[in-house]
């Protein structure tokens, strides 16, 4: 199992929460006082390059207009990463590229952190949030072909090596396309798609790319992996734990009650995430039949205010001491049928800087020595691997 | 989504597979509905269908009307109903749009107007008048749904969609209906930005019907584009918002049916 640490960087000083109708999208940036700002920057670093230094391997991510995440470029910033941690590999998850209208500039900018980085970049690609099709303007109608024109375009970019080829797609218009730099990397860094249902998986599969899945807890992220182990079996093709990861908020305490209080800080990822149905259910993002379930009120899966025990018991939090983490990820590895990569969100809206980076250190030191035991899948995809 | 069409109610068209309702004797008006999607059951048309001959396609994405792949724009309806006309071989139409139907038959109608006679936009949309920065119709995906309803209904209490009394189907093709609104209207946002330059092409007598209170295409966005047509005038509905046709029904028909009988 590896173990990536990721912050969203989120900005929480914000008035209370009745006096804004979303926390995204239209928030004015008013609220976002410079100084505490580029402050929040910096020590966000620092926690990222605590946790190089203790061994965990880097994630970042992106989002726009939204004080839950003040990186709108995952790509600046772990281009600062590539510059100043050593050893960690670098997982960008990810770039949306259903939203950018420049596949190329993200091929360029990839290949540019690669070399940077000396080929440590794991490069993602997301479809996106739901209330991103409004910060990009772009609209949520045949997204999923666009992303993979997106992906295709890039892909290509990444391998073509003798000069210019030609691009005029259904989305995307490229006569001469011949980035420099290409990516350190050969033939390129590895990619990662993330999935939320098993319907997406299957062109994930066929590339035998990583997949991960967010804060699916257990029922939703056995499917999805399953439904990936099925389809590598489907093709007779080799399958590993390490093309699945799974992400999950994640405090580690001296003490029950210390992980207990830190992972409640982290629940601010949760609570904190007020957007109305606008933005949440944009038109042609989900499926005729979710629609409809959304139009008669139902949450979505990012719209949780349950109390920690219930996260806990569905497997979208982790915390307590490190044996209760440590208990809690194995019985959620092995329920899901193993995975071989834990996305941690280990720092989220109030939680301190001392606090954040204690958690980190227990991690390193008390739970991940032993995730390195956790048996493999119970249900190997393949006889042959 | 696979939809099952009978023959009756429906026509292919270049390939292209239309649900169309067919009703009534008489004047042939080719209805094209707004971005709400298709009414058939509502009472204008019964009203209309006592009087004219009525021909109202479904958009591809709406309703019951298959998408196919490549389809994606408002000027590919435009075309899709002027071979529509060709098909039919229909002559001296009424072309009459609502909203975005209302944008479509002005792209029609810039085009070839030599199968029409008269032209009707209802609370149309599909021009920009104004600067960069001044948004002339909300921006409705970025508003609250029942802001939204506030802009759309001079009455949003009775006409309003009443989603919490609606079947699963029903609500299935609302957001179908919500899909394909965005598919023809998300970029550049409900307008073509080559539109307002070719409005003086129509030229057949056109008359703009607009709700009083519509909060979407305001009566001020309708004068302006009465403005760019030559010789169209407009008339003003009271007690109705962006949809006076179900708001105002009697006094929408009487309106339309004196502009139609040339009165």
């Amino acid at each position: 199992m590896r173990a990536w640490y990721f912050s969203e960087n989120a900005y929480p000083y914000l008035p209370d929460a009745s006096t804004y109708e979303s926390i995204r999208v239209n928030l004015p940036n008013k609220y976002f006082d410079p100084k505490v700002g580029a402050e929040l920057y910096h020590r966000y670093f620092d926690e990222w390059q605590y946790a190089d230094d203790v061994g965990l391997d880097l994630m970042v991510n992106e989002h726009h207009q939204t004080a839950t995440n003040l990186n709108p470029s995952a790509a600046v910033v772990t281009a600062v990463l590539a510059r100043i941690t050593k050893k960690a590999r670098l997982l960008i998850l990810g770039n949306p590229i259903a939203n950018r209208r420049d596949p190329v500039r993200v091929a360029e900018e990839m290949s540019m952190i690669d070399n940077y980085s000396h080929g440590r970049l794991e490069c993602g690609f997301v479809r996106g949030v739901p209330y991103e099709t409004s910060s990009s303007n772009t609209t949520a109608v045949r997204m999923v072909e666009r992303f993979w024109e997106a992906h295709d375009l890039i892909l290509k970019a990444w391998t073509s090596h003798d000069g210019p080829f030609s691009w005029e797609g259904r989305f995307f218009h490229h006569r001469q396309v011949n980035i420099w730099p290409r990516p350190f990397q050969q033939p390129h860094p590895p990619v990662w798609i993330t999935t939320m249902t098993p319907s997406q998986i299957l062109r994930v599969a066929d590339r035998n790319y990583v997949t991960a899945t967010f804060l699916t807890g257990y029922d939703q992220t056995k499917r999805i992996f399953d439904t990936y182990r099925a389809r590598r079996q489907e093709l007779g093709a080799p399958m590993s734990d390490d093309r699945l990861a799974y992400a999950a908020l994640l405090f580690v305490g001296d003490t029950d009650e210390a992980g207990y209080a830190g992972a409640r800080k982290l629940m601010w990822y949760l609570t904190g995430n007020k957007v109305p149905p606008q933005f949440r259910n944009p038109p042609g993002y989900a499926s005729h039949e979710t629609v409809a379930k959304l139009l008669k009120g139902a949450s979505t899966a990012f719209d949780r205010s349950s109390p920690l025990e219930t996260c806990i018991e569905q497997g979208i939090v982790f915390g307590g001491n490190p044996d209760t983490v440590y208990e809690q990820l194995r019985r959620h590895h092995e329920a899901v049928g193993g995975y071989g990569n834990l996305l941690i969100m280990g720092q989220a809206g109030f939680l301190e800087h001392d606090d954040t980076m204690r958690s980190i250190e227990l991690f390193a030191k008390e739970v991940y020595p032993r995730l390195k035991d956790l048996r493999p899948s119970s249900e190997p995809a393949t006889a042959s691997r | 989504m696979t939809t099952l069409l009978s023959a009756e109610s429906s026509l292919t068209i270049a390939g292209v597979t239309l649900e169309c309702v067919q009703r009534g004797q008489g004047r042939p008006v080719l209805l094209l509905h707004g971005a709400g999607g298709p009414r058939p059951s509502a009472p204008f048309m019964d009203m209309l269908a006592q009087r004219v001959r009525l021909i109202a396609p479904t958009h591809p994405g709406f309703g019951n009307s298959p998408l196919p792949d490549w389809f994606d724009n408002v000027d590919d309806l435009a075309y899709l109903y002027l071979d529509l006309l060709d098909r039919l071989d229909l002559h001296d139409v009424i072309l009459m749009g609502f909203s975005m139907g209302g944008w479509t038959a002005a792209e029609i109608a810039i085009k070839c107007t030599h199968r029409l006679s008269k032209l009707i936009l209802v609370d149309a949309v599909g021009c920009k008048f104004k600067d960069r920065e001044t948004r002339e119709i909300p921006d409705i995906w970025a508003l609250h749904p029942s802001e939204v309803n506030k802009l759309t209904y001079f009455d949003p209490e009775t006409f309003a969609p009443k989603l919490d009394q609606m079947t699963d189907e029903q609500l299935q093709m609302v957001a179908r209906n919500r899909e394909a609104a965005a598919m023809y209207l998300w970029e550049p946002y409900m307008h073509s930005p080559k539109l307002l330059r070719r409005l003086h092409r129509i030229n057949i007598p056109t008359l703009l019907v607009w709700g009083a209170h519509d909060g979407l295409a305001t009566p001020e966005y309708g004068r302006s584009y009465c403005a760019a047509i030559p010789g169209a005038r407009m008339e003003i509905i009271e007690k109705a918002g962006h949809t006076p046709q179900n708001e105002q029904p009697e006094a929408f028909v009487a309106t339309v049916m004196r502009f139609i009988e040339g009165k």
